[in-house]
């Protein structure tokens, strides 16, 4: 497991610098926030029949503590490499991870021992995904695989464990978590599951939680379930954020910040309240016009979708200039030539784009 | 009422000219589904032995008129899926009838089935899944018109390559295989298959669940076109509300095997009557952080296995309204205002 690692990016690009200007200014909004988690041009290759690609391109953003960081994309756009990269758990080979740091309590989790980066997975940094089922394991039951977080990690011993476990099953309200502790994952329905995924993830208090598609599996009202949950437990634990999705109805329920990602990319970084009232990128505005919205108003006629015209192009084949160009009513020459670097836009707002200021001043 | 609300949205009739597969009742809708089961028996022991029956759909009654658009909106399991696939005779109904124009296909047997498939096509979720990869997407969208004798040599070349301009593909993609294809795009192929031999009716489970959202809006406006011109009617099953809404005239709600709630888009979703209803757009996350909800789930628990679904109403245990009679009487579906039915004690 090699990152190949290039601690000062030694190509510091427009990039590089209109982020960490997007930092100060974010910075001064938010006081005190130091990062908790600082990810620095991060790229991600995989070795395809095509080609090697590059599936998170020059990423960086910064997870603050307490907060929920939603990074929202489509699929294929990196969303889930880069999370993945982040804790070295991407395949090598194929993945490789080629460039960035990514800078955790003042060490680069990339460079660290493989011995090290195991203490702090699980413990200090925890993840939860989409399919509960593939990270459980099918043949221990509950209470063995949420006692064994707590006696790898913690040193504690079988009957500290129990008491811990149920503990943290009953946290995640679960209803008997002592009969649950004797089951197997089969045993449990899909919400049930995604609250044991949560109750291992969080029983070591981590600094850090990463939840890769959390809720995307579920049924609606499951799904309101688990989010609420989820908002409950970071009040109380204080557990950073790091939210994968693709729905933007998850991201205005949960998060503070996004990152909008595309064809590996961030293509824009703001403020909630910002990205959907003030998107600058034509990208950001075409997701948010092109979503149904649920709109109970009576007299709420049918009518057509805004659509964003083409298809994401593949990664082995990205067009010159801004990859967004051939989809974006609002390109121009310039697009098609020379990829636009990620510019302050507001008040923690950044965007990619050299025609941000065509874009309209309020989101339809 | 399928009239006014064909004239509100501005659908047409069909087209004059246009080949109908099956005989055409002069009144009643186009789809008429009555007390509709499918059970699945549960096996069990080296013998297997039948050991109980899980209730899939349990009963259902719907109407769909000619060009409009029924959406029939539920969780997983609640049998919304098995419903399309049962009336359709994918699966073998365990009791009711589907009248299809007027004429009860339940009791026909298998081969006889034919004339009526062309009037009722099916697209599903997962476009991938259902084209055969060793075949062209030329040759898939072609195997209909060839199985109903449609269209022969030069001219089904001709009526492949509109239906391709059609879904909006080119016919230069006709000799192109479904995994060169992108997922909107296979979508847009099973689309253009049903279409192959001018249907009347489409049922279209979950077409876009799979999809991306900025090409999820292309195929919705695809569906919304090909009604607006051709005066398909669809059967829109889905999961997704906010979809639902979209795309339906009218409304119907599953849960555990039964429809819960049956009216117009704008009544269920403006006035819902049923807790179920309720609970489901509540819980629905809203893009909008000015309004976001951020406390509270709207109903908590599971949804019970249908395997041994609860007596009296099947919600009864995550209603935060229920009352004794709730968990001994399963409540009717009624109409409780002009048009709109619900299956509930309270409302």
């Amino acid at each position: 497991m090699t990152a190949t690692h290039t601690d000062a990016m030694p190509h510091a690009t427009a990039l590089q610098s209109a982020n960490s200007a997007g930092r100060a200014v974010a910075g001064d909004a938010v006081a005190g926030d130091a990062p908790v988690l600082r990810v620095q041009g991060l790229s991600t290759s995989f070795a395809t029949r095509e080609g090697t690609v590059r599936a998170v391109a020059e990423l960086s953003y910064d997870l603050r503590r307490g907060e929920t960081l939603a990074v929202v994309g489509e699929s294929g756009c990196g969303k889930s490499v880069g999370a993945l990269s982040l804790l070295r758990l991407i395949p090598q080979p194929p993945g490789r991870i080629t460039a960035g740091a990514v800078w955790y309590g003042g060490r680069d989790l990339l460079t660290l021992p493989e011995s090290a980066l195991r203490d702090i997975r699980g413990r200090e940094i925890a993840m939860i995904f989409q399919e509960p089922m593939t990270a459980l394991n099918p043949v221990l039951t509950i209470g063995r695989q949420v006692g064994e977080v707590l006696r790898r990690h913690l040193g504690l011993s079988r009957r500290e464990a129990w008491a811990r476990s149920v503990e943290m099953l009953r946290r995640v309200r679960i209803p008997e978590p002592e009969r649950r502790m004797g089951e197997y994952p089969h045993q449990l329905s899909g919400g049930m599951r995604q609250r044991v995924m949560i109750a291992m993830a969080l029983v070591c208090r981590p600094q850090v939680l990463i939840a890769d598609e959390p809720t995307t599996a579920l049924d609606v009202t499951i799904q309101a379930q688990i989010l609420d949950l989820m908002r409950d437990l970071q009040a109380e634990l204080g557990a950073a954020t790091l939210l994968i999705t693709h729905d933007l109805g998850v991201v205005a329920e949960m998060a503070q910040r996004v990152v909008v990602m595309y064809a590996g990319r961030k293509v824009e970084e703001a403020p909630v309240g910002t990205l959907f009232t003030r998107p600058r990128h034509p990208y950001t505005l075409g997701l948010l016009a092109s979503m149904p919205r649920l709109n109970r108003a009576p007299g709420h006629a049918r009518h057509r979708l805004a659509e964003i015209p083409g298809t994401v192009p593949p990664l082995h084949d990205l067009p010159p200039g801004c990859a967004f160009a051939p989809r974006c009513t609002y390109a121009v020459e310039r697009c098609r030539r020379e990829a636009p670097p990620l510019t302050e836009q507001g008040p923690g707002q950044l965007a990619a784009c050299w025609e941000a200021h065509q874009l309209p001043e309020v989101a339809p | 009422m399928s009239t006014a609300q064909g004239a509100q949205s501005g659908v047409r009739p069909q087209p004059a000219g246009q080949p109908l597969a099956a005989p055409q009742a002069e009144t009643g809708p186009l789809l008429a589904v009555r007390g509709l089961k499918k059970y699945f028996p549960v096996r069990e022991g080296i013998f297997g032995r039948v050991t109980g029956q899980v209730r899939a759909v349990d009963g259902i009654d719907l109407t769909v008129a000619a060009g409009e658009t029924l959406g029939l909106v539920g969780e997983s399991g609640c049998g919304k899926s098995t419903a399309g696939k049962t009336i359709l005779r994918l699966l073998e109904p365990t009791a009711g009838t589907v009248t299809v124009a007027g004429r009860d296909i339940t009791p026909l047997p298998r081969r006889d089935l034919l004339p009526y498939r062309r009037t009722l096509q099916i697209i599903f979720q997962d476009p991938y899944g259902s084209l055969n990869p060793r075949m062209t997407a030329g040759a898939i969208v072609a195997e209909p018109l060839a199985i109903h004798r449609l269209a022969h040599g030069q001219a089904r070349r001709e009526r492949v390559a509109d239906l391709f301009r059609r879904v909006g593909l080119s016919p230069d993609q006709m000799g192109k295989y479904p995994h060169e294809f992108s997922g909107g795009q296979r979508q847009r192929i099973g689309i253009a298959r049903a279409l192959a031999v001018e249907p009347q009716l489409i049922i279209a489970d979950e077409p876009v669940s799979a999809l991306d959202v900025s090409i999820q809006a292309q195929v919705i406006n695809l569906l919304m076109d090909l009604q607006a011109e051709l005066g398909i009617a669809f059967l829109f099953i889905s999961h997704d509300l906010a979809v639902v809404e979209h795309i339906s005239h009218r409304v119907a709600v599953m849960y555990l095997g039964r429809i819960v709630e049956h009216t117009t888009r704008e009544q269920l979703f403006a006035r819902p009557l049923h807790p179920y209803t309720e609970a489901l757009l509540e819980a629905v996350p809203v893009p909008d952080p000015a309004l976001a909800r951020g406390h509270g789930a709207p109903v908590s628990g599971d949804v019970p296995s249908p395997l041994a679904p609860p007596p009296g109403c099947p919600f009864h245990p995550r209603c935060p309204l229920a009352e004794p009679q709730c968990r001994e009487l399963v409540p009717p579906l009624e109409e409780k205002a002009p048009g709109h039915w619900a299956a509930c004690h309270l409302r």
